[in-house]
């Protein structure tokens, strides 16, 4: 017979010598193997203490950019909802007014901007589609919820911090991603 | 009044040994998940208290809050006495233990065991057996198929064992000459810890008291993906609770009765505690502790066992038993029936 695989194993059908018989001492090899795990580094990783490190391509949560000054990028396009294969993305445009120009980098803003987390697959096709750089996926995950509700992020939960009020937070939030890039 | 001072020491005793062996079975389960978490490389519980010390108050906690359901077709008085057969059998049989050397407090000495009946080890074996009624009942009065297989297998599982753990028994009993308790592990004290003399007679007596605790590899009557966690399945809150704990006191106890039989006792290893000149309630207490300690590691082969080996298959379990363990328990009596003769001569 062909072999498909490199794993497979010819099955042992002689009669069990009478060491084996006796099975007690395989108990004992079985011990012996389970005691010396006693000993082993734990794989456990401790959540919320302690986080395992993300690659630099995870796709995690989406994060909505501001600009150096502070603006919010996203122009309320659609094309990341338009692009998201999971139809997770709403918005609702509005349109700038004067004395706004601080707020918001172009003359049409997103006005709500919600993004489902149950829905979202995280495939990064928004962050692909985003003519603005107003989206890309950070590499944190959302975390738990007790409400369906909770997982339906708004526009506040997404947006980054404002880097001249708060540029820690700021930096944080932009990973190793770097803003623009 | 000597009478009123008995009876106030003894009850005095029982309450201790009591809620000793109820604490032990809440740490036992916490140490059960301990040590298969660290078997599977893993930490275990960790969350409620320092390294999850509280976890057995939380489970103890959600125990008695969860719904008390007792199903509609079934008997109830059968039912509700299934798992107080369990818990009571489980917390009979440690009375006549003796736990330690006599304490001496207010000019009296104080045994350290409750009933130092002249059946000692025949009454650990009658309770034990009284066990299997409160797996048979409760598994009979769910009136639900898989509880009574399970309630079947137990019940046969039981007897099948006892068989050759009483032969195993009797070659110690010709050791000692006696079936006290006490004397028993006088009689180690003087001659020698029985595992020196009985190597086999132990090995049947610990297999057996695995298959008597229902723990892996023999834990078939409640065999979790074939019966559905057998007989206790109807069971809710803290009538499983029960079920669950008299397990682990039964590990405990069958643990501080090997520790008798078999290692000595509260007698620690190449010493002789007497000479010390130590304070004889310190003694007790050390005595004590060691005993325990003894119980303990007992306690964690058995755990350590059921995060090696898979369950055996019923036909398995039985050929074991039959074909197996009772002619080496026979032969075992023989030889030690014969040696003990032929020195005595
Ligand atoms: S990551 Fe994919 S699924 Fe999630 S919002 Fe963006 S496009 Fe939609
Ligand atoms: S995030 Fe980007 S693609 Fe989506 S609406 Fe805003 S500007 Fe358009």
């Amino acid at each position: 017979m062909t072999q498909l695989t490199q794993r497979a194993k010819q099955v042992d059908r002689k009669p069990m010598t009478l060491l084996e018989r006796i099975y007690l001492w395989n108990i004992l090899k079985g011990m012996m193997i389970t005691i010396s795990h006693l000993f082993k580094r734990k794989a456990t990783i401790k959540y919320p203490e302690e986080k395992r490190t993300f690659s630099k391509v995870f796709r995690g949560v989406q994060i909505l950019n501001r600009d150096e000054e502070g603006r919010e990028k996203c122009t309320a396009c659609g094309l990341c909802a338009v692009a998201c294969p999971a139809e997770a993305i709403t918005m609702e445009a509005a349109e700038r007014q004067a004395g706004e120009e601080h707020l918001y980098k172009e003359e049409k803003y997103a006005a709500k901007y919600e993004i489902n987390m149950l829905r979202c697959i995280f495939c990064g096709y928004c962050e692909e589609a985003c003519p603005k750089d107003a989206i890309y996926l950070s590499q944190t995950f959302a975390p738990s919820n007790y409400g369906r509700e909770g997982f339906i992020y708004k526009k506040e939960d997404l947006l980054i911090p404002h880097p001249i009020e708060n540029p820690e937070a700021y930096k944080k939030a932009l990973g190793e991603k770097g803003g623009n890039a | 009044m000597e009478l009123f001072y008995l009876i106030l020491e003894k009850l005095l005793l029982v309450g201790l040994i009591v809620s000793l062996s109820m604490v032990v079975a809440m740490y036992a389960t916490w140490g059960e998940r301990k040590v298969a978490a660290w078997l599977q490389d893993r930490i275990g519980p960790n969350r409620a208290g320092p390294f999850g010390l509280f976890q057995p108050l939380a489970d103890g906690g959600k125990l008695f809050f969860k719904e008390e359901i007792i199903p509609l077709v079934s008997s109830k008085f059968l039912f509700i006495l299934g798992p107080a057969l369990a818990m009571i059998t489980a917390l009979l049989t440690s009375a006549v233990i003796p736990w330690s050397t006599p304490l001496h407090l207010f000019d009296r000495n104080i045994d350290l065991q409750v009933a130092d009946v002249n059946i000692g080890i025949l009454f650990v074996f009658g309770v034990v057996s009284l066990g299997v009624y409160g797996i048979m009942i409760g598994g009979w009065a769910s009136n639900n198929k898989f509880s009574l297989l399970a309630a079947i297998r137990g019940a046969s599982q039981m007897v099948s064992y006892e068989l050759p753990m009483g032969l195993a028994l009797i070659a110690v009993l010709m050791l000692v000459g006696d079936l006290r308790m006490s004397s028993i592990v006088a009689n180690q004290l003087e001659n020698g810890w029985h595992i020196i003399y009985q190597p086999l007679g132990f090995l049947i007596f610990f297999i057996c008291a695995l298959a008597e605790c229902n723990r892996t590899p023999f834990d078939l009557p409640e065999a979790e993906n074939e019966l559905n966690f057998g007989y206790h399945q109807e069971y809710s809150s803290m009538k499983l609770g029960f079920y669950l704990f008299a397990e682990y006191i039964n590990m405990f106890i069958s643990g501080v009765v090997m520790a008798s039989l078999y290692f000595g006792g509260y007698d620690i290893p190449f010493v002789n505690e007497a000479s010390w000149g130590l304070n004889q309630n310190l003694l007790a207490i050390i005595g004590f502790v060691v005993l325990l300690s003894k119980a303990f590691f007992f306690v964690f082969v058995f755990m350590w066992i059921r995060w090696t080996i898979p369950r055996f298959r019923y036909d398995q379990l039985m050929k074991l038993g039959w074909t197996r363990l009772i002619p080496l328990a026979l032969l075992n009596m023989i030889l030690t029936a014969a040696i003990v003769l032929w020195l005595k001569k």
